[in-house]
């Protein structure tokens, strides 16, 4: 801080009022995200550590070791591992088709319309579009039925159960990919296509050379925030499964509707905290590969 | 790191570079008609089988609008009623969600901007926190916090609009921080105080219409988020349009059916908005200065 001379101090002085009474201006803020976003946070993490009586206590949070409690963490990773690659692959592939679109032409703003509904509103509603479609009277079911006589519940519903949600989840992970990662295709530079070529190189070398490489950080980025985007879903497994709880947030729901689920106290407390450590990990993944990503789109 | 060829107005190489819409290595025409083709048709046959079953006319086959006609000429009233005064719990969360978004988040955003740069790394990070903390967590936390707000203000759907104002703050942070990073925000604070402006003056009069595009956006997007939630209602026992349309399935698939490809349109519309917000005139302008 520069401070001005001494016979200014009666400014100077002013100047910091007025900084102070500035600074009281962000006290409304501050208090909101502490008592809705600090306060609960805390809370979630916190409880696993105590019992019902409010004294400390590991053994929620050992009951993270649980195999029921294993078996769910499992679901979550692969349906999250999963949808997420097949969602960034396809959604790159779209993001690849869109490029040399003009931005604010009327396909690209229809598509990043459409594909804000699909990724952020679907929740619920994306699980009826589902069971229309590959429920028990859904849709492609019948069509299938009738006319090719193949039962796609040959060995049992799975549509209610883990399995169903992986073409849902697909369903929102692919616009996600489109929004997230056209940027980053959006800032190749002409210039690297001018020295690819000035240099003789030709598509295959551009791609290779330049393209995949610039873009790797952004697509691995993606590809994480799709992860943590799948892993914390909760709507559409809600509705669409109503027996039983494969993956981690039905857990919670189920931990918090019923006490007794394992006959331990807090167990959401618990579950909170691990959902919240493997967020924390997958979003530092994201933010330190956005910022090397960032070089290139200076 | 540097990259060797930053020439801006350095000469161009386009000779013998395929270019699709001034874009090198872009797919052509054909390629892109095929790939977002099929990834097209693949995705339009969910929302088809939803329109497909709410054109079913019951156990004997066939197809036609009767569902839909039933639903508009009931106006909504009977057995649909829930899902009305749902419609308007989300409506009231939404126009309280933007509230929070307009009166708490915008003046901290334009003070930390205006008078304390130092503290926008922090801002950004507590706003943009919510991503990481998923609703099915917070809402563990949230459950008691509620049994506290609720003993304040009672138990009305409204003071959902406190929690929802979390879930919206990544979303809305990003359109008015754009926005804020657009305009010269300090310049021409400074400029109008120079002129004699007050601080009201500045915000009502110099601020809010250079911004008006972010915060709308901001807005639209609030709007957006909060008509499809569902986790946080779900597990606080609240009653809005999601939860109701649960509630309305289990009964009548089909009205649900019907009321969700409503809803999704109509999201679909406020974010073609947005699209349009953000581009546009400004778009424009921001290329014709140099």
């Amino acid at each position: 801080m520069p401070r001005p001379c001494s016979a200014k101090s009666g400014r100077q002085l002013s100047s910091s009022v007025r900084r102070t009474a500035a600074a009281w201006g962000l006290l409304p803020f501050a208090v909101y995200v502490f008592l809705f976003l600090a306060v609960p946070t805390l809370i979630a993490i916190g409880t696993g550590f105590f019992d019902n009586t409010g004294s400390f206590t590991l053994a929620t949070v050992a009951a993270l070791g649980d195999p029921v409690v294993l078996t769910t963490f499992a679901n979550s990773f692969w349906l999250s591992a999963l949808t997420a690659v097949v969602g960034a692959v396809v959604g790159a592939i779209a993001c690849y088709a869109l490029l040399g679109t003009r931005p604010d032409g009327p396909l690209r703003v229809t598509i990043d319309s459409l594909s804000g509904v699909l990724a952020q509103f679907g929740g619920v509603m994306l699980a009826f579009a589902f069971v229309a479609t590959i429920g028990i009277q859904g849709m492609i079911t019948i069509y299938l039925r009738d006319t090719f006589g193949v039962d796609i519940f040959e060995n049992g519903v799975w549509i209610y159960e883990a399995p169903g949600l992986i073409l849902p989840y697909i369903y929102f992970q692919v616009p996600l990919m489109i929004i997230t990662f056209m940027p980053a295709l959006q800032a190749l530079k002409p210039q690297w296509a001018e020295a690819n070529a000035t240099l003789g190189g030709g598509a295959a070398t551009y791609w290779l050379r330049i393209g995949f490489p610039v873009l790797a950080p952004s697509f691995l980025g993606s590809l994480l925030l799709l992860f943590a985007n799948a892993f914390s879903s909760y709507a559409t497994a809600a509705a669409l499964v109503s027996q039983g709880s494969q993956i981690v947030p039905l857990q919670i729901r189920a931990a918090l509707t019923s006490e007794t689920l394992l006959g331990r106290q807090n167990l959401a407390g618990a579950l909170a905290l691990g959902m919240i450590v493997v967020m924390a990990v997958v979003m530092t993944g994201y933010s330190m590969l956005q910022s090397r990503a960032a070089r290139w789109q200076r | 790191m540097t990259i060797g060829v930053r020439t801006r107005n350095g000469a161009r190489v386009t000779g013998g570079l395929p270019m699709t819409g001034g874009v090198a290595h872009a797919p052509s025409r054909v390629t892109r008609t095929i790939i977002l083709g099929v990834i097209g048709l693949i995705f339009a046959i969910p929302i088809v089988a939803m329109v497909e079953f709410t054109l079913r006319k019951g156990l004997e086959g066939g197809h036609d609008f009767s569902r839909w006609i039933t639903l508009f000429q009931s106006g909504f009233t009977g057995a649909y009623r829930p899902v009305i005064v749902a419609l308007g719990n989300s409506l009231a969360l939404a126009v309280g969600t933007v509230a929070i978004v307009l009166l708490l988040l915008v003046p901290t955003m334009l003070l930390v901007h205006i008078r304390f740069p130092r503290l926008r790394r922090l801002l950004e990070f507590i706003c943009i926190l919510p991503i990481t903390i998923p609703a099915i967590v917070l809402v563990v936390g949230l459950a008691p916090v509620y049994s506290v707000v609720s003993r304040m203000f009672g138990s009305g759907v409204w003071t959902l609009a406190f929690a929802y104002g979390i879930t919206v703050l990544p979303f809305a942070y990003r359109a008015i921080q754009s926005n804020i990073d657009g305009v010269d925000v300090k310049t021409l604070t400074e400029a109008a105080r120079t002129l004699g402006a007050s601080w009201a003056n500045v915000l009502a009069r110099v601020l809010v219409p250079n911004l008006r595009r972010g915060l709308l956006a901001g807005a639209f997007i609030a709007v957006a988020v909060v008509l499809g939630e569902f986790t946080i209602a779900s597990l606080l026992n609240r009653i809005n349009l999601q939860t109701a349309l649960v509630v309305v399935s289990k009964t009548d698939p089909y009205t649900a059916v019907i009321l969700s490809l409503l809803a999704l349109i109509f999201a679909f519309v406020l974010l073609l908005l947005i699209g349009r917000l953000g581009s546009g005139p400004r778009a424009r302008s921001v290329k014709g200065t140099p």
